[in-house]
């Protein structure tokens, strides 16, 4: 029997399950890797080489040499990891979260000041202000 | 006999910890959210705990995919701040309260809530910054600390249910230690926020303002709120709002709510506190 997934029709949104989780597995242990400071000197020395030494697709390597977030969530990683990718940047959650949203971090910045974004039309994939 | 003379929720985002340690907590930005602590700090400083049971989630700092536990209790005699990339935080070291936390694991899993027990592990933001908000920057925490983690990231998390009942069974736990303590139970986490994917930054203000009443009022009722609620309405970090509900079972039904506090913007994140005093049972 298939997973339930009854999160499927919320827009804008992955769920790290199961499914995702296994996806994501390698490139979330690399993320973590970050969290030591050597790692992250080899790292920034070469990202590819480094990437290299871990059993992620060639998708998964590309969308962290792009800094592709939404390229990595779709592949399975988990913000709570990448973050360790955009802390070894000097990135915040705000500006990470502005790139994800296709936003400068200014705009991103003065919608949170707002109020945030409203769930009015963001709760269900097929409302009108999607995204 | 040891007694949870009261309950506090509060959000733990971590930029706010990055707020107080690098001073700018009076910064136009900041302010607005400090002041709704002012009355937290008082409170506490004119009641103070002798062991806090700290309800929050590691967010990958000490818990990778290699092993993730769905409720974890922190047995150990301190626990150090975790460096979660960029250097722990500037803050003092959690002691523990073995004797306590083993008499809660026994009488918990024979309660038929089967913990991961913990001895070492290194506390996060989840932990600390909750401390900060309440204590601000003391040389030492002026209490012992029971931290326990729930399981947030990974999809499933617990039920509010489940994480409501397991609430009562500590509350159960605790007022049968022998030792004359005063415990408090903090819930923390929250409010609504999502930080990934397209959708990123929503906050549901209808949403939390219902949550903060019915926490206090409805506990049981709130409980049965389904997982796909939480994401839909309150974003896909908003489920850290579950953890709260341990906090409220471990109360009694009825209880004294003697502060409220609701701020946007923290970051991403909706900022909920609340600080519940016990009835009597």
């Amino acid at each position: 029997m298939a997973l339930d997934k009854p999160y499927a029709d919320v827009p804008g949104t992955t769920v790290f399950d199961a499914q995702q989780a296994r996806n994501g597995y390698h490139l979330n242990q690399f993320c973590m890797s970050l969290m030591k400071a050597d790692n992250r000197e080899r790292f920034r020395a070469d990202e590819r080489a480094y990437l290299d030494e871990w059993k992620m697709s060639e998708t998964q390597k590309q969308a962290v040499l792009d800094r592709d977030y939404n390229a990595m969530i779709a592949t399975g990683g988990n913000i709570y990891f990448l973050c360790k990718i955009f802390f070894c940047d000097g990135q915040s959650f705000e500006q990470a979260a502005a790139s994800m949203t296709g936003v400068s971090k200014e705009e991103y910045r003065e919608m949170m000041l707002a109020g945030g974004r409203s769930p009015e039309g963001n709760l269900y994939k097929g409302d009108k202000a999607n995204g | 006999m040891a007694r949870i003379t009261a309950g506090v929720a509060t959000s733990h985002v971590p930029a706010i910890g990055a707020a107080i340690d690098n001073g700018k907590t009076d910064s136009d930005y900041w302010a607005p959210l400090f002041k709704g602590y002012e009355f937290s700090k008082q409170w506490i400083a004119e009641n103070p705990p002798d062991v806090v049971f700290l309800v929050y989630n590691d967010h990958a700092s000490a818990f990778s995919l290699d092993l993730v536990p769905t409720f974890a209790l922190m047995c150990g005699e301190d626990f150090k701040p975790a460096d979660e990339g960029w250097g722990p935080r500037p803050v003092p070291d959690v002691q523990g309260h073995p004797d306590l936390a083993w008499h809660i694991m026994q009488s918990v899993v024979q309660d038929n809530f089967d913990l991961t027990m913990v001895n070492e592990i290194d506390v996060d933001h989840g932990l600390t910054v909750p401390l900060s908000l309440m204590f601000g920057q003391p040389e030492k925490w002026p209490c012992r600390v029971i931290p326990f983690a729930v399981n947030v990231v990974l999809y499933p998390p617990p039920s509010g249910q489940r994480c409501y009942d397991l609430g009562k069974a500590i509350g159960r736990a605790v007022e049968s230690f022998d030792e004359d303590l005063n415990v408090q139970i903090w819930g923390t986490g929250g409010m609504s926020h999502q930080l990934q994917s397209e959708r990123a930054g929503l906050i549901n203000k209808e949403f939390d303002e219902d949550f903060l009443e019915r926490i206090v009022n409805d506990p049981a009722g709130l409980a049965q709120m389904p997982h796909i609620d939480y994401l839909r309405l309150a974003g896909s970090e908003g489920i850290e709002l579950v953890m709260w509900l341990i906090m409220r079972g471990a109360l009694g039904d009825k209880v004294k709510q003697l502060h409220r506090f609701y701020h946007v913007p923290a970051s991403n994140t909706a900022v909920g506190h609340l600080i519940l005093e016990n009835s009597e049972k």
